[in-house]
């Protein structure tokens, strides 16, 4: 199969030829349908962070965000739980990892195009793309266990005050958000390295890109609000 | 078919090249809003959480716009996307508005 015989299919919706559900308006209606289910995606992280945002500042107990407290029944000072530096670390990891995604529906998009320099090869190797998409993200999970993992340790669970539970509930939640999109990398992944992805897959990662972008997003709005405004 | 044709003229993509320049732009934000909780005179003044706010939704608007290319996209997804977009917004503002402590600091509450 080379570039001009192949169905061109572009990842934006538009793809031409084996037999995809197409709607009237020429549009593919996966991606309408991953469209839709972000759009209610925008609605459910909204509520989470509405909560978080209104219980902000009312927990009549610590541990807090961003100010010491001294424990009454032990006279213990804990710091402030939010280490700045490490969460730091995971945003621009996600940040990296959006990038890694655009890269591997490039390289999908443009297989059959010829391949020059070393750079090309780097650029056009799909798996390669991909396999960093699924790190990063798993990087970042492991930056989110490692923090939930200490503020467990310091006495801040989902149960301490309202702190804890809006806190965890949010990020937990996309935290889950992004374990959901590395699994479904790593499907892409294995199929990549099965039978390799070709031009008229490119809706397939396109679709899985476009909910990776949307975990991306949401932590961009998260990170601000919770890490950075007291 | 008209649409269909319609649909076509909108097949201009991002570069690789267009990627990068936004994966700088988004690293730079970054650090510039990390280092802005580090800087007391920023962190304590008034422009800081419009400041933090503003770079937010430009990373926000960045990623949507070029890493989703919804900027290239058709208008239906551009549409599925920011009318619950509006919606969220819109109701995230009003619950701060009823039982945060915005209507407290605008004087709406005592």
């Amino acid at each position: 199969m080379t570039a001009t015989t192949a169905p061109i299919a572009h990842g934006d919706g538009h793809a031409h030829g084996g037999g995809h559900h197409h709607t009237s308006l020429g549009l593919d209606n996966r991606k309408i349908a991953i469209w839709t289910f972000i759009g209610s995606e925008c609605m459910l992280f909204a509520s989470l962070i509405s909560t978080y945002l209104i219980y902000k500042g009312r927990s009549p107990q610590g541990p807090y965000p961003h100010e010491a407290w001294t424990n009454p029944s032990t006279g213990e000072v804990m710091k402030p739980i939010l280490d700045i530096p490490v969460t730091s670390a995971s945003t621009f990891v996600l940040l990296m990892s959006s990038v890694a995604m655009v890269m591997a529906l490039n390289a999908v998009q443009t297989k059959y195009e010829p391949k020059v320099t070393t750079w090309d090869k780097i650029k056009g190797s799909s798996k390669l793309w991909l396999g960093a998409t699924a790190l990063l993200g798993t990087i970042f999970l492991m930056f989110q266990a490692y923090e939930f993992t200490s503020f467990i340790h310091e006495g801040l669970t989902i149960r301490t005050n309202l702190f804890g539970s809006s806190f965890f509930t949010l990020t937990g939640f996309h935290g889950a958000h992004v374990t959901v999109g590395v699994i479904w990398l790593l499907t892409l992944l294995a199929i990549d390295f099965k039978r390799g992805l070709e031009p008229k897959d490119a809706l397939l990662v396109d679709i899985s890109a476009l909910y990776w972008h949307f975990v991306d997003v949401v932590w961009i709005v998260i990170f601000p609000l919770i890490y950075l405004i007291k | 078919m008209a649409s269909h044709t319609e649909a076509h003229a909108e097949h201009e993509h991002a570069t690789v090249a267009t990627y990068g320049k936004i994966a700088l732009i988004l690293t730079i934000i970054t650090i510039a809003e990390v280092s802005a909780y580090y800087i007391p005179a920023w962190e304590t003044s008034s422009i800081y959480v419009p400041s933090m706010l503003t770079m937010s939704a430009f990373k926000f608007f960045l990623v949507v716009a070029y890493y989703m290319h919804l900027k290239y996209d058709h208008k239906l997804f551009k549409a599925l996307f920011s009318g619950p977009l509006a919606i969220a917004a819109l109701t995230l503002i009003g619950l701060l508005f009823l039982f945060s402590k915005l209507v407290i600091r605008l004087g709406l509450l005592t």
